[in-house]
């Protein structure tokens, strides 16, 4: 099974592999989801959902199903 | 004079760009909208030195090029059109320090368009703190632009940005990369068929999906060589151009940016571990309201009670110096009780403003949208609606506008046919008369009154209606649409005072103008209806009362002729005629004209009862007590009573009583079917509630 963003625990790290599906939006690829990035799981809401995430410094959140498709490597 | 200088300001939300908009211009602005849109538009003067002036233009906040917002696009139209009243001679990207990387992202492409850009660094108060070290020199020189270093929080570097201003002719207009040179063989076809024009403005045309005015689409989407590229083809050249803009900024930060990771952390996440924790995240949201909804009650009060005997008393006076004489009356009897009605609410409704704008200006309100997404999203909305149906406490004019950001069609949607359930401020005015005359003033404990208890009741009933109804057309709405949820999630600020208090008076004066408009003309006609009589019931009326009854004092025999002389009245008759449609719900004929009247907008009911009663009436008298002292016709006993007026405070509660609302709805919807379901149907339940309501409590 492949690690994505939505496996990550709470305060731990990854990076980011590689974007493959075109149905993340672009505005996420602009805030600085990209491949080589770090990205830590910061905190979530009740039921894993939303996700607030920093990424490449910039702190954001997103919903879990998005989250499931950014393939990572944990650090 | 030399002509202005034409400047756009432009940035990524959380900037502080309307901090740097509000140093440049002082109280220099306007605010207006862009013709056709609703997008608000703020221009502001500066004046530089020697009588040069800035023409300041605060374009909407966007994150990069690629519009996804009607706000967004606004900004592409006029960066693109050469031609446009507004196109800038030097751009002004605002960035914030701790967030350069993502904020640079935008400036690339600004620089692409080879327009003079200045690049501003706020919040530079923060470097020292957070351990940030910049090198300018050699940003300067990398990113071929001239640097201004700024604290619009402490108010420095702001002259370093006016003299760049004025001599933004030695700006370089060259781009600071090759961003195009990902596909390589796509962009030199294209460049061969379009040889005259830049190579950067095409592929924003083809990309974006932005109604260009001067610019033909249809021409550059038709020609073969662009129908090489799917959609979907094009938008892994759009990523492939994220990734290659980023590769740059990384390697200029790398260079010229030092931060100190250990400093960098601290104060944001201490906060965001409480602020965002899964149990008292919430509660310290719903303490937040408790505590605002108790202070916008009890904090008003004061100003509130100057304000309503201050116009009492102005009535007062100009009768008693002026002649009289119809002009006369319709001034102290139409004019000044009509508009005292809405100045009355000036103080709440700035206490609304003024803490939703602290909750925005704070960076809270993007916790609130983390907070409340899952749950919202049960109901078929998303935790970005929550921020329209918190500031449709305010307005629900604003709170439709800011359904933008909501991803999702079918969320967006639905929040704005919720948006109006929730309690706006010019329900206030009618539920603050009516509390004040039918729930007794009591406490419990010694903190929380009867009184501001039920306000905060109907405030939830506003919220707890447009859920159910969210619920409700979620099931019903059968609509696919992709949802993806993207928020920035900004650090903690102490607001800006400046900020704040100015966002607080703008918009202020546009709710009492806007409605002062409609409540001037109302009530003129109003009073006009109820000054002339249709026959000669009216003009006969002392002859028919002093005939009728005989054995009255002076004074009471007055009171009788006033109140027989307004029921043969216009309006007398025109109440009369719905009588039988209002009685069912515990009102009277004038209750009734209050409520066709507030059709326009809910606050004219107030103004449209002061404007009633106070025809014919001779004491200095404050609209509140004229209303408890209303009689019911039927019944006897006060007009004003529990179960009239919770029903009425729930007829309010439900009905969609605002045209400016309505059309806004229109406007953003692009249809007139939304509205007219809204009105239909909230209307509907309006009246069965108060009905129900009226008919078990009475």
């Amino acid at each position: 099974m492949k690690t994505t963003i939505a496996h990550l625990k709470r305060g731990q790290r990854a990076l980011i592999k590689e974007i493959t599906s075109d149905r993340i939006p672009l505005k996420l690829l602009e805030m600085g989801c990209l491949p080589g990035n770090e990205v830590e799981l910061i905190q979530t809401a009740p039921f894993q959902c939303p996700m607030y995430l920093m990424i490449n410094g910039s702190h954001l959140a997103i919903r879990k199903d998005i989250a499931a498709q950014i393939e990572v490597q944990i650090i | 004079m030399a002509k202005p200088i034409k400047v756009s300001l432009l940035g990524n939300p959380n900037t502080g760009k309307t901090s740097v908009f509000n140093l440049l211009t002082g109280l220099n602005q306007q605010v207006g909208n862009y013709p056709g849109i609703t997008v608000e538009k703020k221009e502001g003067v500066c004046k530089l030195s020697k009588g040069v002036k800035a023409h300041i233009l605060d374009l909407p906040g966007t994150y990069s090029l690629n519009a996804s917002s009607l706000d967004e696009n606004v900004v592409i139209e006029l960066l693109l059109n050469k031609n446009d009243i507004d196109f800038p001679d030097v751009a002004v990207v605002v960035s914030d320090v701790e967030n350069l990387k993502r904020n640079l992202l935008l400036f690339t492409q600004i620089k692409d368009l080879e327009i003079p850009t200045i690049l501003v660094i706020n919040m530079a108060d923060r470097m020292k703190r957070r351990g940030i070290t910049l090198d300018i020199p050699l940003l300067e020189k990398e990113l071929n632009t001239k640097i201004a270093l700024v604290s619009a929080r402490k108010k420095e570097g702001i002259d370093t940005l006016k003299a760049l201003i004025e001599s933004y002719t030695l700006l370089p207009k060259t781009p600071c990369l090759q961003a195009l040179s990902f596909a390589p063989d796509y962009f030199k076809k294209l460049q061969k068929t379009f040889p005259n024009q830049s190579l950067y403005k095409l592929w924003l045309v083809i990309t974006q999906d932005v109604n260009f005015r001067k610019v033909d689409k249809q021409e550059y989407v038709t020609t073969p060589d662009f129908k090489i590229k799917s959609e979907s083809e094009l938008k892994r050249l759009q990523q492939k151009e994220t990734i290659k803009r980023y590769q740059f900024i990384n390697n200029v930060l790398k260079k010229a940016l030092v931060i100190d990771e250990k400093a960098a952390t601290g104060m944001r996440a201490k906060l965001d571990k409480i602020l965002t924790h899964q149990f008292w995240g919430y509660f310290i949201f719903f303490g937040i309201l408790l505590v605002i909804f108790q202070a916008i009650y009890d904090w008003s009060s004061y100003p509130m009670d100057m304000i309503d005997e201050a116009f009492a008393w102005l009535s007062e006076t100009t009768k008693s110096i002026l002649p009289s004489g119809p002009f006369v009356d319709l001034i102290t009897e139409g004019i000044i009780p009509g508009l005292g009605g809405i100045v009355i609410f000036i103080p709440q409704i700035a206490f609304l403003f003024l803490f939703i704008s602290i909750l925005e200006e704070s960076g809270y309100m993007s916790r609130v949208v983390f907070l409340m997404d899952r749950i919202m999203r049960r109901f078929g909305l998303s935790g970005k609606s929550v921020v329209p149906l918190v500031s449709g406490t305010a307005c629900a004019i604003p709170a439709v506008m800011a359904t933008r950001n909501i991803e999702s069609w079918k969320e967006r949607l639905i929040t704005i046919l919720v948006v109006p359930f929730t309690t706006c401020s010019a329900r206030l005015p009618v539920y603050l008369i009516i509390i004040a005359l039918v729930i007794p003033d009591k406490k419990i404990g010694w903190i929380f009154g009867y009184q501001s208890l039920t306000l905060m009741f109907l405030y939830f009933l506003g919220f707890a209606t447009a859920i159910a109804a969210a619920w409700l057309l979620h099931r019903i709405l059968k609509m696919k649409s992709t949802s993806y949820f993207v928020i920035e999630m900004p650090d903690y600020k102490i607001p800006l005072f400046k900020n704040v208090i100015i966002n607080v008076v703008e918009k202020t004066k546009a709710f009492v103008l806007g409605a002062g408009k409609i409540i001037l003309a109302i009530s003129i006609i109003l009073w006009v209806l109820a000054s002339y009589g249709p026959n000669e019931n009216f003009s006969n009326a002392q002859e028919i009362v002093t005939g009728q009854f005989t054995d009255l004092s002076e004074e009471e025999q007055k009171k009788k002729i006033a109140s027989y002389k307004l029921e043969h009245s216009f309006i007398g008759y025109a109440g009369k005629a719905i009588e039988p449609l209002v009685a069912p719900l515990g009102y009277d004929w004038k209750i009734g004209i209050g409520i066709i009247s507030s059709f326009a907008a809910r606050e004219v009911f107030v103004g449209t009862l002061a404007t009633i009663y106070s025809v014919g009436s001779e004491e200095d008298e404050t609209i509140k007590n004229r209303m408890a002292a209303e009689v019911n016709p039927v019944l006897g006993g006060p007009l004003f009573n529990f179960a009239s007026g919770i029903s009425l405070l729930l007829f309010y509660a439900f009905a969609m009583q605002c045209m400016s609302t309505l059309a806004i709805v229109k406007r953003e919807t692009n249809s007139w079917k939304w509205p007219v379901i809204q009105l239909v149907s909230m209307s509907i339940l309006a009246y069965g509630v108060a009905l129900i309501a009226y008919q078990i409590l009475k």
